[in-house]
């Protein structure tokens, strides 16, 4: 039968915020246009959050309160926090996201509940499928907060029996979820024990990952958020959350398998993994003498003010000595000299995805100087200096060529390649994998330890006393 | 399944293969901001937080009600500014050019 009675004004407003979702993800192509699509997306919802204001809302002094202290604290602390700790941030809103998907699910049960009603199949399945979902999101991005915050330890933590303990969790959660779709008496405290249980999983799913597949875990949270926004979308009736939860999972998902890809390992392999915890070559490599050679800023001034063209290769290290302006600086000392300078950025460098970028953007670096892995790598060849700022895992030919390396079969910047290579690191410590890499062997690699800004500080004022 | 949750689904996995197609467009550049972009998005669960503890007969005492709106305005307003700042920062060329020498790239 068709529905002919009139559609509320309300759902022309959800319409429009959909439709301005979508227009801003699309604008997000481009960094010429990406800052419009952002407004266009803040636009639509700020429509929806009229539209929804107008409908009959009681508690307003309850409402207003909590949406005035949540604007402050969300504006302030997202204009303070430094760009380096931008993972740990976004991964804090999409914990909060995440919370508020599961709560959103529980209030809409407890209150057909409180009405001595009986849930539809379609609301207790879908409000228990959006509790989980939010409260693993919420809880999991708590942990990966800590770690990224370095509170906690950023290599995995495992222990025996852990997929043991893991798969028990997740039975609970099924069984209560199937106890709560069928409706036994008491349901309302099974989906309280799947709302804890899923809290705990949460916790425990990320504890083993470590800090250089965060990019993995952040993508995959922010696809759980997504989906707990649509599924509580269901239980409400509301298409707006499953046009916009639908997005979101579509894109954290997409993000979850490019990251993998770039690491060549299923997302499988990474949450369940616990990659880190390979020590074995970290032991063996006491027993093998290096021929590590170690050279001054002054010597790096030199090679690298009498390059043709110099490759910048970021890691994760440059961001935790804040070391991007410095190197910006060291750029423009460079051009000045006619050195050709350009940056190569692998995929899954830093903590979330693209966080290389979002940092040299910061420090002005012009985006038409970074180059995506496949655009650098036949690069190497003509490059007289690469220098290798904080990065390892992504730099180490064992990945092409040894078949025992646990990162066997990574893509990796082929840095090898260039005249020389520069490797800027703290010490001798082997990369966050705790794996061997050859390139610090390598003949024509020098190596200059220090903190990676003291070190490029160093070197600019060598170029500049040439 | 009745027909209304038939007519959910329809929306949801349109809405599915609409944002794979717009995200597959996106340049690996813009991926951090993306993942930030799509933070924001999903703050909408605001709309559900406000329906639940607004409307008449509310299920949560007021201090539930009120965190279940804190935790979704924050997602709200700390997405959209945190993005915000990210894009700001993403330019091209604009101090003065090097050598003229070097094509255009």
């Amino acid at each position: 039968m068709i529905d002919t009675s009139a559609a509320s004004w309300v759902d022309v407003a959800y319409l429009i915020t959909s439709i301005c979702f979508i227009f801003g993800l699309r604008y997000l192509s481009s960094p010429k246009t990406a800052r419009l699509g952002n407004r266009i997306s803040a636009f639509g919802m700020l429509i929806a959050v009229v539209a929804t204001l107008s409908q009959g809302i009681v508690n307003w002094w309850v409402l207003g309160a909590a949406l005035i202290v949540g604007a402050a604290v969300g504006i302030v602390s997202a204009q303070r926090v430094k760009m380096t700790a931008m993972p740990q941030m976004v991964a804090i809103f999409n914990g909060a996201g995440g919370g508020a998907a599961a709560l959103v699910a529980a209030g809409e049960l407890l209150k057909v509940f409180n009405l001595n009603g009986t849930p539809t199949y379609d609301v207790s399945f879908t409000s228990v499928l959006s509790a989980v979902i939010g409260s693993i999101s919420f809880a999991g991005s708590i942990i990966a907060f800590l770690k990224l915050q370095e509170v906690m330890t950023g290599r995995p933590i495992t222990y025996p029996g852990q997929q043991v303990v893991n798969a028990l969790v997740a039975l609970v959660i099924l069984v209560c979820w199937g106890l709560v779709v069928a409706n036994v008496p008491n349901a309302l405290e099974y989906f309280w024990i799947a709302l804890g249980a899923s809290f705990l999983l949460g916790i425990l799913f990320v504890l083993p990952i470590g800090g250089a597949d965060m990019p993995v875990v952040i993508s995959l949270l922010n696809s759980f958020t997504g989906l707990a926004a649509a599924s509580t979308g269901f239980v409400l009736g509301n298409n707006v959350l499953i046009i916009a939860g639908a997005l979101v999972g579509a894109s954290g998902t997409l993000l979850t398998v490019l990251m993998g890809k770039a690491m060549n390992r299923s997302v499988t392999n990474v949450l369940f993994g616990a990659f880190g915890a390979i020590k074995t070559s970290t032991a063996a490599r006491g027993a093998k003498a290096q021929n590590v050679r170690s050279v001054s800023t002054d010597d790096v001034a030199t090679m690298l003010a009498y390059a043709n063209q110099v490759i910048v290769v970021p890691g994760y290290g440059m961001a935790v000595a804040q070391a991007q302006h410095s190197i910006r600086e060291l750029a423009d000392q460079l051009e000045k000299r006619g050195v050709e300078v350009k940056y190569a950025i692998h995929p899954v460098a830093g903590r979330m995805p693209g966080h290389m970028n979002v940092l040299l953007a910061e420090a002005n670096v012009p985006y038409t100087s970074l180059f995506d892995m496949d655009d650098i790598n036949p690069e190497f060849e003509r490059t007289d200096v690469a220098l290798v700022v904080g990065a390892n895992d992504v730099t180490n030919p064992a990945a092409r060529s040894d078949k025992n390396s646990p990162i066997y079969g990574m893509p990796i910047l082929d840095v090898d390649k260039a005249a020389n290579v520069v490797v800027l690191k703290r010490s001798m410590n082997s990369g966050f994998a705790g794996i061997d890499n050859p390139l610090f062997d390598d003949p024509k690699t020098v190596m200059l330890f220090g903190d990676a800004k003291k070190s490029i500080d160093g070197v600019i004022a060598g170029v500049k006393a040439l | 399944m009745t027909v209304h949750l038939l007519a959910e689904l329809t929306v949801f996995i349109l809405a599915l293969f609409v944002g794979l197609e717009v995200i597959s467009r996106v340049p690996t550049m813009l991926h951090t901001p993306l993942m930030s972009a799509t933070n924001a998005i999903h703050g909408i669960v605001l709309v559900g937080a406000l329906l639940i503890a607004g409307t008449a007969g509310a299920p949560f005492n007021p201090v539930v009600s009120f965190i279940v709106v804190l935790l979704a305005s924050l997602n709200v307003f700390g997405g959209y500014t945190v993005t915000e700042r990210m894009l700001e920062m993403f330019r091209p060329k604009t101090q003065a050019p090097k050598t003229p020498a070097d094509g255009a790239s």
